[in-house]
This record gives C-alpha cells, structure tokens and sequence, in this order.
C-alpha cells in the first residue's frame, strides 16, 4: 500500500494552476530584472546597465518614496496592531452591543478602497469639509489635512486604518477566542484579576494572531498604491508618493525602464523587510 | 505555512465562570457600552451617513459638502443621472466587473483546489521548492510593465481573458494555502476505498475530493469576489481603455478640474456599495472565518 501511495497523486494536477502562476507572475517577476536595467519601449530596448537605479536613488522626487513608504508601513501597521488588539479584545466581552460593533467595524473591508478614498478625502477638505466644520464648531482651526505636506501622509494613513482595522481585529477575535477556558480557570483559581488575564493569558496567547496582523498590514503598507492615488495623487509636491505610486508615474510617463527599475526595489524592501520579519516572528513562535 | 482552520470556543473565553455571573450588571458596564456604542457610531457611521445623505440631495445642496438633512429628495433622478453618464458606462462597468470577478473565481476554484489537493498530498523533494513559490507569490509585489509586455507578446494585453488570468495569477498563493490547509483535514481512507473500487486518479480527485472541499470552495468565492470586485490596481495597468472601464474606474467620471458633481459621486459610490454589502449580510460568517483561517497558523 505505501508504495501506491505517493503514485496515487500526479503532479499533472500542478499544472493548470502552475502554468498560469509562471506565466503571469514569476516570469514578468524574473524579467524585470533585466528590463530594470534598460532603456524599454516595450517594443524595443537598449541595455543601460545601473543607470535607472541611480536616478531612482538620487533624484530627490524619486527617492522620497523610500523614506515615505516606511513611515506609511510603521504607521498603518503599528496603528492596526495596537487598535485590532483592543477593539478585538474589548468585543470577545459579554456585551449586548459586541455583534452590532462588530459589524460596523468590519464592514469597511468589504468597500472599494477607492470610494473609501474620496468619500474621506471631501471629509478632509479644509474649509468645507466635515472634520474642519466640525472641528470649528467647537472653536478649534482644523488643520489642511491633505493639503500640508506635514500631515498628508499621515491623514492617508488614518484612512488606511479605518478601513483596515477590521481585518486585523477578527484576526485577533479568532485567535483569543482559540485560547482553552483551562488558562482562566487556572487564574481565577490563583485570584487574579482582569488586567493579570489581558497581560498573562489574551497577550501571549494571541501571539500568533499578533503575528499574522503584523505581516499582513506590513507587506500590505509598503505594497499601497490605491489608497494613495484616491486621496492625494502623491501631492502635495512629492510628500505622500509612495514607491509603488511612483511606479504608475514613471509607468504613465513612458518611463517604462525606470518604472521597472521602481518595481525591483519595491521587491528588494518588501523582501528585505517582510522575509526576515516573518522568520524572526515565526521563530519567536516556536519559542512559546 | 501549514494553515488550520481555528476551533471556535462555544463559551465565550472573556468571561470567567463565577458566582459573581449571577450578579445584576453594574451602572459601570452599562456606561462602558454606552460609550462604545456611540464611538462605533461616531468613527464608522457617521462616513457612511455622509455618503448616503450627500446622495440623495440635488447638485447645488450637496456642493455644500455638510451633513444637514435634505431639502428634498432627488435620488432617483441621481442614479438615472448615474446611469446615462458617458453613453452608459456604468453598465459596461458592471458587465465588465462581473464577468472579471465570476472567471476569476471559476479558475481559482479549479486550479486552486486541484493544486492545493497534490501539494498536501504529495511529498516528494520539490515540496519545499513549492512552498516557497507560495510565499513568494504572498510576498512579492507583481512587477507591472514586465506583465503587460507578457500580456502584449500574446495579444492578451486589454482584454478580458488578460486581466482574468492576471488576477487568478495574482490570487493563486493564498487559494492554494487555503484549499493546502483544509485538505489536511481530509482523511486519506476515503481515497484508499475508492482506489480499491478502481477509481483512476481524476475522477478520484472530481468526484470523491472536489465535493468534498466545499466550505473551502465557498470561502474562496466569497474572497475572490471581494478582492477582485473591488480592485482598482489591477485593471488599472492591465485592461485600460474606454471600453474596458470598470466599475472602480467609473467613480471618476463626476470629478473633473473644473467642477465636481458631488450628489452624482455619491450616489455612483452607494451603488457600487450594493454588491459588497450584499454579500456583507448573507456571507458574513463566511467571510471573517476565510479572511482568518488564512492567517492564523
């Protein structure tokens, strides 16, 4: 019988799904490696070795998608990670209201980033708009949310987390939901009280909840591009170009060489960041 | 990345079981809820309140950009307005939107389950060569000029077929980690009897294994759809042209430099709203349990 038992599986079966993954996703993946370093027209290329990546790394409009990238990442993620965790540990409470909250929450997921986008980004318009309105009527000047280059960044980066959240919060309902009543019987056995079971019990425990919430919105903070292109365009000036929004210009523009060349190092900082984040997180998780 | 479907408590871990269950609840709690309720409705109704009261008000009301209940009602004259906007586009739109979404979840289903069914099953030394593709493919963001000069060369550049396999490719990884996951559940004497009736391998895996892989068939259709629907990215680079809109794309046809029609956007937002909500109160369960059995390992 065991003989028969590998045979029994074809890897024939690989090939519908293998066929298009290599196709439509690892190749480009390989070739822009090259096309990255060449003068391309799509039709027509010419071999320039580094040059596209020296002017991404050197061209001010170019490489403030670096820095601005990061600070998105860290923000929308840090943001995710600490609200997800009390949002989903307050709704795992006895409450009436838990399914209601839950709802609300979660639905933002579901809606189109992009209606998302403007709906927040006329909600942030600086005279007219209903934060600043609101912020008036009890005597506070509201600030250009999406019109200063200091706060552009971050006020995207809110929007992010309203909509996002509600992922990052299920994850963690799921994950201290999975945790055996034993742990609290044990506690209440030894007295106790609610802070010892958030800090001793829900905190490590939803560890692997944790985890998945910080990769998941991480990767998910260096790769946007839609959110961004919604509410601001990358504007004002360069202050909320993202790497992946700078692609699309240089793309638009017909740069396609250098938007390639954009594409290889959005690659190496996702996989610079997210692979090893991932093992030191998974290590950490074999740990416990 | 071994996925597992998370076992739900039946008593809710939160609440230590007591004598002190028993006593009536405090004015405390109750001004606890009282307050999450209201900062609930404050953080994530008030938006949608704004979106949909913005929608029903004429074009000069809705300018005003503010939240006061509405003079009169005009929503149906906005959605006809909707609708005629750019010859129709919108219904190219959804024409457009849900045949990219039901292909895309047809596909996944079939290469998803079947590759998901032998990378569970079958261990050989290339298993940890696939696993890898599959992180990969979770990881990397897809490099874009190198997949429409793919698309080009074949003639799939801005059409149909182009963009539905761009977005299987692209949805294949996490597809695959969940039907790899739920597999595993499955014991291998259901098909060591059908073997032994002399079952040949694909009816082994269509008949016997497809069926029952259901659930996870459905969490696939309800995230597929989610994702795919709503992507704004994808055809955006892959399947340009007037013709081609879809429906993300049609919510900038009310926006221009010089005048925004700010009841018309609105109501094209509540509109494409209509589908994800749908699916939001008859797939709820469904779609939290998918979006966490991915990620929980």
């Amino acid at each position: 019988m065991t003989s028969s038992l590998s045979k029994r599986y074809t890897y024939y079966f690989l090939l519908p799904a293998g066929i298009v993954y290599l196709v439509f996703f690892i190749f480009p993946t390989v070739m822009s490696l090259f096309f990255s370093m060449t003068w391309w027209s799509l039709t027509d290329w010419k071999f320039i070795g580094f040059d596209n990546f020296k002017t991404f790394l050197t061209e001010d409009s170019l490489n403030v998608g670096f820095k601005n990238t990061i600070i998105y990442a860290v923000v929308t993620c840090g943001l995710k990670v600490v609200l997800g965790l009390l949002l989903g540990v307050f709704l795992c409470t006895k409450l009436k209201s838990v399914g209601f909250i839950r709802s609300m929450v979660f639905f933002p997921t579901l809606l189109s980033t992009i209606a998302v986008g403007i709906a927040f980004t006329m909600m942030m318009h600086p005279s007219q708009g209903l934060f600043n309105v609101t912020l008036k009527a009890m005597g506070i000047i509201g600030p250009d949310w999406l019109g200063d280059t200091k706060i552009a960044l971050l006020s995207v980066a809110l929007v992010d987390v309203w909509k996002g959240v509600g992922i990052a919060t299920v994850i963690y309902i799921a994950g201290i939901m999975s945790i055996p009543n034993d742990y609290y019987e044990a506690l209440m056995i030894d007295g106790g009280n609610s802070f010892h079971k958030f800090w001793n019990i829900i905190l490590p425990l939803s560890k692997p909840a944790m985890n998945s919430v910080i990769i998941l919105s991480f990767i998910g903070g260096l790769r946007t591009f839609d959110l961004i292109w919604a509410m601001t365009k990358g504007g004002p000036g360069f202050s909320t170009d993202l790497i992946a929004s700078i692609i699309y210009k240089q793309y638009q523009g017909g740069f396609y060489g250098l938007s390639t060349a954009g594409n290889v190092i959005l690659f190496i900082v996702v996989s610079a960041l997210a692979f090893p984040l991932y093992a030191y997180l998974n290590r950490k998780e074999v740990d416990l | 990345m071994i996925t597992k479907t998370i076992k739900r408590s039946q008593f809710n871990p939160l609440v230590v079981r007591s004598s002190k269950k028993e006593k009536p609840r405090s004015k405390s709690k109750w001004a606890i809820e009282f307050m999450a309720i209201l900062m609930t409705i404050f953080i994530f109704g008030i938006p949608f309140y704004f979106v949909i009261i913005n929608a029903v008000k004429d074009a000069t009301e809705s300018a005003s950009l503010n939240m006061a209940w509405p003079a009169s009602f005009h929503i149906i004259d906005n959605i006809n307005a909707v609708f005629q906007a750019q010859n129709g586009m919108i219904m190219r739109a959804f024409y457009n939107s849900i045949m990219i979404t039901l292909l895309s979840i047809f596909l996944l289903i079939i290469m998803g389950s079947m590759a998901g069914y032998v990378l569970q099953r079958k261990k050989s030394k290339l298993s940890p060569l696939f696993n890898f593709l599959i992180l990969a493919g979770l990881i990397i963001p897809p490099a874009i000029v190198p997949t429409i000069w793919v698309l080009n060369s074949i003639g799939l550049f801005k059409t149909m077929p182009g963009i539905v396999l761009v977005e299987v490719a692209l949805h294949l990884p996490f597809t695959v980690l969940l039907y790899k996951g739920f597999m595993a559940t499955i014991p291998k004497e259901i098909e060591e009897a059908a073997i032994i009736d002399g079952c040949t391998k694909s009816k082994l895996f269509f008949h016997i294994i497809f069926p029952l892989l259901k659930p996870v068939s459905s969490t696939v259709i309800v995230l597929t759809a989610v994702a795919v629907y709503n992507d704004f990215v994808n055809p955006l680079y892959f399947f340009p042209g007037s013709e081609n809109a879809t429906l993300q794309l049609t919510l900038y046809n009310f926006t221009s430099m010089y005048k925004t029609e700010w009841n018309l956007l609105f109501t094209n937002i509540l509109l494409i709203s209509i589908p994800p909500l749908i699916l939001f109160i008859f797939f709820n369960k469904k779609i939290i349990s998918g979006m966490t059995s991915g990620s929980i390992k």
